[in-house]
């Protein structure tokens, strides 16, 4: 059996195939998915997330003073609690009902080089904020306005500590020499090492505490918001890579920004976040061709995500390496869903309890729990990091439980073959699905398939 | 036809692959017996647990200049080991075993990993055990998956990588099993010998799923308790079941140290984890616990001052924890470098005085009886054993 460009398209840059929809038809298609990525209506900002936390720890006060709780409190107190399971809900909804879905994807790709993790029911909410505004209005712009947006935002400045840091020499820190108030140097460090530069460029520690100073002076609270806020800053010029931001002319927040703006042009940021998408989206071990060409772009461009998105789409790679990827536990929820024809709506529909069987815990199983990767550098991608016996064991059980949960008529398996793959199939799949012993086995050889479960 | 070959080919290659994993060194080990009735336990603190609170050196009089707040030793609570040191109160759980010779500890230890201060990289080069003269990134399986292709006798069942997360130290070329204590898996048979097909030119998915199915129908239910340090329990009731039966080596990890705020909540999660997990073990070993070695290893240690949050940054000298009926515990190992000036590593952290792995090379040899020439070549490449401590009983 053939099959060209869109299938190709739809299963390695997008969530696989559809029964209800057809495959991007070209590159210019798959490129238009970008632009619908944005944030959505129901997009979460820092102002409501402050307004949730706040309203949160307003029950708390009452609490400890034994007052009784406002009724907002337990509201809002509810409504943290079940926003993560919400916001897996979200996504699988827009990925699902998205008609190219790379965008969606690039929405994963993203959020997960700008790992955050939201440390506390106080900071759920602001942990969506993140991807609503940083993350999804840049998805097709320039790289380095997602990096400033990103490591300057609220929730990033929470995770790696940026909120306790101080300048040692600042007049806070001066002011209270007894509470003994420091730098920390997470953010920097992080910065440098997983957003931009790599590990192993040539960056080192002074590069490190130079920029950790440069960052001093950023706050956030949910009470008081985001500031920059000299009193907190280290005096002084800092150097990072040789280049000099602050000194007597200090510029707080226009300082920080212009020493991420020269960090993200940096050839060595080209060829680390070309190598990463190309790890991502077409091999563990990319050709360096591949690599080369689209730092090449990104050198050329300023780091212009679409140009670069586009050199990735063209190469002769994505064809050649079809199957090189295991999908993540995500991608797989998402594409099982997308292959067995359900529609957003009926995501939506399900209680609470009902949707967490479907994908919260599975993909905890599959060892992806959502909004959980173990640290700043985010979920791995070696396809033995997914598929060991505990793990595949939850992606055949997934396979052979969720389809009979949602539907009440399962597909045929052997027009699921060809719905679900578009002649893309081994020939071992195709012998095997028409003789199991029921539907149900048959879908579930489908979805649990290395087919199904590699792009 | 083709279809065929290719599946000839790629047995052929997974023949080769397991006689390879099962005889690598025959010049060295071909007579050694059975894996014997040692036991070994590998537990990786993943994010740089501060040795410096975990064990207190209160009796330093420079630690108090160093922490306000944290490590204060017995007058915070922490339990006076040998007057020098003093334990977390969170590890008070363990106290009955250094009293029985069954905990010991060495302090202000590392890998070769220095300066960058990466957990990633960190955890990479004391999994992998190599030094720093390959990049970080071409540092290829681990040092637990070394030992097993050291030992003539080893099969799959012998060595256990245990819970979701991958464990570096157990990748490589020679064969071992992983599991999480709650996957489960029930197959028709038919729906198995289909899968079975499907997964047959897949050697990745084809291994795991004949594994899963197997462990599935030995392993009992494990771990259905509850509470903050269930999970702990669950990889250490299961790893207990396994070294019970077959399996001599396993690993697992406890993840939750980097505790660079609020340090006292932080590290006092991980340590009752920690401390659930060795009592776990050795109740779930019985007698086998008699022949155990658990080492309890992180990246890195933490900076000796406290930091403007109330927690710790990245540091280099962390400390290793030992536990088992094995060793011989009640004691602390290896020297003490000070915390004075001068004595601090780029003046911020403990001053390594030991590589890490030589503890570890140590426990191989006399738990399996590898050699030193082994250990420095093969398991840990341009490693310099050193002295024996003397670590097992």
């Amino acid at each position: 059996m053939s099959f060209g460009f869109p299938e190709l398209a739809a299963i390695r840059l997008g969530f696989g195939l559809s029964p209800l929809m057809p495959p991007p038809a070209d590159v210019d298609a798959v490129l238009s998915g970008p632009a619908m990525a944005g944030p959505g209506p129901e997009a979460m900002t820092t102002d409501m997330a402050r307004d949730l936390a706040t309203r949160m720890r307003s029950g708390l006060h009452a609490r400890r003073e034994g007052k009784p709780e406002p009724p907002e409190a337990v509201a809002a107190d509810r409504k943290l609690g079940t926003l993560p399971v919400e916001d897996l809900r979200r996504r699988v909804i827009r990925a699902l009902d998205d008609p190219i879905g790379f965008g969606e994807r690039l929405v994963q790709f993203w959020s997960d080089h700008f790992t955050i993790r939201s440390v506390g029911k106080a900071n759920h909410a602001l942990a969506l904020a993140f991807v609503d505004e940083a993350i999804r209005p840049h998805l097709n712009g320039r790289f380095e306005d997602m990096f400033i947006a990103a490591d300057t935002h609220p929730m990033m400045l929470v995770y790696l500590d940026q909120i306790s840091s101080r300048g040692p020499g600042s007049p806070f820190a001066r002011n209270r020499p007894k509470r003994h108030f420091g730098l920390n140097e997470n953010l920097a460090r992080e910065a440098l090492e997983l957003h931009s530069l790599g590990a192993g460029a040539g960056y080192g520690q002074d590069d490190v505490r130079e920029l950790a100073e440069l960052l001093t002076g950023l706050r956030f609270s949910h009470q008081h918001g985001f500031a920059y806020d000299p009193t907190w800053a280290e005096p002084g010029a800092e150097t990072v890579l040789g280049r000099d931001y602050g000194g007597m002319r200090r510029g707080g927040l226009d300082d920080i920004r212009a020493a991420f703006r020269d960090i993200a042009r940096r050839p060595e940021t080209a060829l680390h976040l070309s190598r990463k998408l190309a790890v991502h989206f077409v091999s563990d071990d990319p050709s360096p061709d591949l690599v080369e060409a689209m730092a090449a772009t990104w050198r050329d461009s300023g780091g212009d995500l679409p140009q670069v998105y586009r050199v990735l789409a063209s190469h002769p790679d994505l064809a050649s390496g079809l199957r090189q990827k295991v999908r993540q536990p995500f991608d797989l929820c998402v594409a099982g869903l997308r292959a067995l024809g359900v529609r957003g709506e009926q995501i939506a529909a399900l209680d609470l309890p009902g949707f967490r069987r479907v994908a919260w815990n599975p993909i905890e199983v599959m060892g992806q729990p959502w909004g959980r990767p173990k640290g700043p550098d985010g979920w791995p991608e070696a396809a033995d990091a997914w598929i060991a016996p505990q793990t595949l064991a939850a992606r055949i059980n997934w396979s052979l439980r969720i389809p009979r949960l949602l539907l009440k008529d399962l597909p045929d398996p052997r027009e699921m073959l060809v719905s679900a793959f578009g002649g893309t199939q081994s020939a071992e799949l195709a012998w095997a699905v028409p003789k199991a012993e029921s539907a149900a086995e048959g879908v579930a050889l489908i979805l649990a398939s290395g087919d199904f479960n590699r792009r | 036809m083709l279809t065929l070959d290719r599946r000839l080919f790629l047995k052929g290659t997974a023949l080769i692959g397991c006689s390879a994993a099962a005889h690598p060194l025959m010049s060295s080990m071909t007579f050694a017996a059975l894996p014997g009735d040692n036991r070994l336990v590998v537990i990786i603190l993943r994010g740089a647990m501060d040795g410096l609170d975990a064990i207190q050196p209160y009796s330093d009089p420079m630690l108090g200049k160093l922490r306000r707040n944290l490590s204060v030793g017995p007058k915070g609570g922490a339990l006076d080991l040998d007057g020098f040191f003093a334990l977390h109160p969170r590890l008070e759980p363990l106290l009955p075993l250094w009293k029985k010779g069954e905990l010991a500890f060495a302090h202000a230890v590392s890998t070769p990993y220095r300066d960058k201060r990466s957990h990633f990289d960190g955890q990479d080069v004391l999994e992998a055990g190599t030094g720093n003269d390959l990049p970080v990134d071409r540092r290829q399986g681990g040092w637990l998956n070394r030992l097993l292709q050291a030992m003539p006798e080893a099969r799959a069942e012998t060595a256990y990588s245990v819970g979701v997360e991958q464990m570096k130290i157990l990748a490589g070329d020679a064969a071992h099993l992983s599991w999480a204590p709650r996957a489960w898996l029930k197959l028709s048979p038919q729906a198995q010998m289909l899968l079975e097909h499907v997964y047959h030119d897949d050697p990745l998915f084809r291994d795991a799923v004949q594994d899963a199915v197997q462990i599935s129908a030995e392993t009992s239910d494990i771990g259905k308790t509850g509470g903050p340090t269930a999970d702990a329990e669950a990889l250490a009731g299961f790893v207990a079941s396994r070294l019970n039966a077959e399996s001599r080596i396993a690993a697992f990890s406890i993840p939750g140290w980097d505790s660079h705020a609020n340090q006292p909540a932080v590290l006092g999660r991980g340590l009752d984890r920690l401390a659930a997990a060795i009592v776990k073990l050795r109740e779930g070993l019985g007698a086998n616990w008699g022949r155990t070695t658990v080492l309890a290893m992180t990246e890195f240690g933490r900076t000796a001052r406290e930091n403007g949050s109330g927690g710790t940054d990245h540091g280099t000298g962390g400390a290793l924890l030992m536990a088992g009926g094995a060793i011989r515990g009640g004691r602390a190992f290896g020297g003490w470098p000070g915390l004075g000036e001068g004595q601090l590593y780029a003046d911020r952290d403990l001053m390594p005085v030991r590589d890490i792995r030589a503890y570890a090379g140590w426990a191989m040899h006399g738990l399996f009886g590898i050699g030193r020439d082994t250990l420095e070549r093969q398991v840990f490449p341009g490693l310099e054993l050193g002295g024996d401590p003397g670590l097992l009983a």
